[in-house]
């Protein structure tokens, strides 16, 4: 659980940065625009975002620079997005990823 | 300097790619460029700057004061990278190095590169390497759990969307990174609740002799500063030596055991720091060979004087060549550079040493000093090899410490691919990363050896994820089909 650094800190860019609008597990919620999928989910207060394929254990983000693969989301349907690695977007849907990448229906 | 923005976009053969856009990878591109090299720079990340200096084009954290002024000196890196005529593609992962089997008279390396979902392999006649270095693994009971972070990982969180952790954080390990992010995180405004200190003490001992060297470099007065600073308002726990995260679906506290006794922390993060190890998986994948560096602990690949490695045609700069920090690793950048150039035939011998010499003094300066933080800050045997046998060592597959140590005695593994082969450990998606150095750790103190006689994973590409759609979609030159069809 991350919370916004304090005042003192902040320059204007943090506080007119463009806040987005994305749904976690269909709750609707905001972001920074700037931030990615993953950082987005921590200032959230969102502890967990996937469970494991082994024992369906909660993980959450542990490096958040693309090297443990503990931050899988599902974003707008798709599996095994490194939330790290992805610039949030206005209307994403982000969801929590229940173990293996599900295929993506053919359509 | 030039954004690709589509994949389409690159060219078909680079004189030079280099790959990562920290200070090793920025200051390689612009020397290159300013020598009139054909380059493109790619990097996974949104913005340059690499992991010291994320976020350096777009960070929120307006208070210079908050991130200190070493960091703001990246700026003039991404500056004068921006300022040259070097290709750079953003977003865009490099999962595949090999010889251009196609297309032999180009005399170049055939590189694989994803950038939004879609594939293409291009040539570059050379290389340069320059992905840097990642966390230790820190493997301690719960360290799965969630809250629980590397410090690396809450310094990105600050840097990059300026957020820090909400609730009670301890922070723990060993190593000058600790202080640095204790004294950032204080400043803005985190609860931190303890920094527990693993350094051992018998350390002390074994890096007196390095002592002198570093009492001249530079990281004396920095490390100094860092150190009264942080001490000066956090309670400090010292000589611990054994950690647990403890917790049902979360973290919910630190259990720690120092001296004679033992002590439960209350806390909703801990941030765990060992120290710092090249990243190898791509230099790995490309079939450079790598030497186990006594000093600093870790897998380096073996260089020449001017970085080029073992196959040649790739050269590796920055932390990924061995541990060094910032400064070091954008001098080493521009060495690296200036060999590439010269194999290019872009400039003769002669040049090429008369624009280094002056960048080999200060790296020599730069460098002073570490051997003293590698044997202060060794981490002690058991955060390498976990006792504990509940661990987790490798966590995406989920094989613990003592299925490791009770698979390698009693099957007598000797390295670690046959480890893989029996336990799947390594075989996620962070392909060993995170367990690589654990597992190599525990198979030594098995066999009764050293890490150096155990080796290490033999990674292939891709090794970044790239989909069956996107290697499906690659265009098919007339000679790759041939090449195939009989």
């Amino acid at each position: 659980m991350f919370r916004p650094m304090s005042d003192a800190g902040r320059s204007r860019s943090a506080e007119s940065g463009a806040r987005l609008n994305f749904t976690f597990d269909g709750r609707p919620l905001t972001g920074r625009a700037g931030d990615t999928v993953a950082a987005s989910l921590l200032a959230n207060g969102i502890v967990a975002c996937r469970e494991t394929p082994v024992s369906d254990t909660p993980r959450a983000p542990y490096c958040l620079m693309g090297v443990c693969f503990d931050c899988l989301v599902v974003i707008d349907g798709v599996g095994n997005r490194q939330g790290c690695l992805v610039p949030l977007r206005e209307g994403m849907r982000i969801e929590t990823q229940h173990g293996r990448r599900q295929p993506e229906e053919l359509l | 300097m030039r954004a690709v923005t589509a994949i389409d976009e690159l060219a078909d053969l680079y004189d030079l790619v280099v790959v990562g856009a920290g200070p090793a990878g920025l200051s390689a591109a612009a020397r290159a460029a300013e020598l009139g090299i054909d380059v493109l720079l790619v990097d996974e990340n949104p913005a340059p700057g690499g992991q010291i200096y994320r976020a350096i084009t777009t960070t929120p954290v307006g208070d210079r004061d908050v991130l200190g002024a070493d960091y703001w000196r990246g700026a003039e890196i991404v500056a004068r990278f921006e300022r040259s005529q070097a290709a750079y593609a953003a977003r865009c992962t490099l999962w595949s190095i090999g010889p251009d089997e196609t297309a032999p008279e180009n005399d170049a390396f055939e590189i694989g590169l994803s950038l939004d979902g879609r594939a293409r392999l291009i040539g570059a006649r050379q290389l340069i390497l320059a992905t840097g270095a990642q966390e230790r693994p820190f493997p301690i009971p719960g360290w799965t759990l969630p809250g629980v972070m590397t410090a690396g990982a809450a310094q990105i969180a600050l840097k990059s969307a300026a957020i820090v952790p909400a609730g009670r954080t301890v922070i723990a390990g060993c190593g000058p990174l600790l202080y640095l992010l204790a004294g950032q995180l204080a400043a803005a405004g985190t609860d931190i609740v303890a920094v527990l200190d693993t350094t051992p003490r018998a350390n002390w001992l074994k890096a007196a002799a390095a002592l002198p060297d570093f009492l001249r470099s530079p990281y004396l007065a920095k490390g100094l500063k860092l150190m009264t600073n942080a001490r000066r308002s956090l309670r400090f726990v010292g000589g611990v030596t054994r950690l647990a995260a403890e917790g049902a679906d979360r973290l919910a506290s630190v259990r720690l055991e120092r001296g004679g006794g033992a002590e439960t922390i209350a806390c909703d993060t801990l941030l765990l720091h060992q120290g710092v190890i090249p990243s190898v998986n791509l230099s790995n994948a490309a079939g450079c060979a790598h030497d186990f560096d006594e000093a600093q602990h870790c897998w380096v690949p073996r260089l020449d004087a001017w970085l080029g490695s073992s196959v040649r045609g790739i050269a590796i700069a920055g932390d990924g060549a061995g541990i060094g920090g910032a400064e070091s690793a954008a001098l080493r950048g521009e060495i690296a550079a200036l060999g590439a150039a010269e194999r290019l035939g872009r400039i003769d011998v002669a040049e090429r040493d008369r624009q280094a010499a002056p960048m080999r003094a200060e790296l020599a300066r730069a460098l002073r000093g570490r051997r003293f933080l590698d044997l202060l800050y060794k981490p002690a045997p058991q955060f390498l090899a976990p006792p504990q046998d509940e661990t987790m060592v490798c966590r995406c597959e989920e094989v613990t410490a003592g299925q490791v140590r009770d698979t390698a005695v009693r099957l007598g593994v000797t390295g670690p691919n046959q480890m893989k082969a029996f336990l799947r450990c390594g075989m996620g998606p962070c392909q060993g990363r995170l367990c690589g150095p654990t597992v190599v750790e525990l198979i030594a103190q098995a066999n009764g050896t050293t890490p150096a006689e155990i080796g290490y994973y033999r990674l292939r590409p891709p090794v970044k994820p790239v989909t069956l759609a996107e290697l499906a979609a690659l265009p098919q030159t007339e000679a790759a089909v041939k090449a195939v069809v009989r």
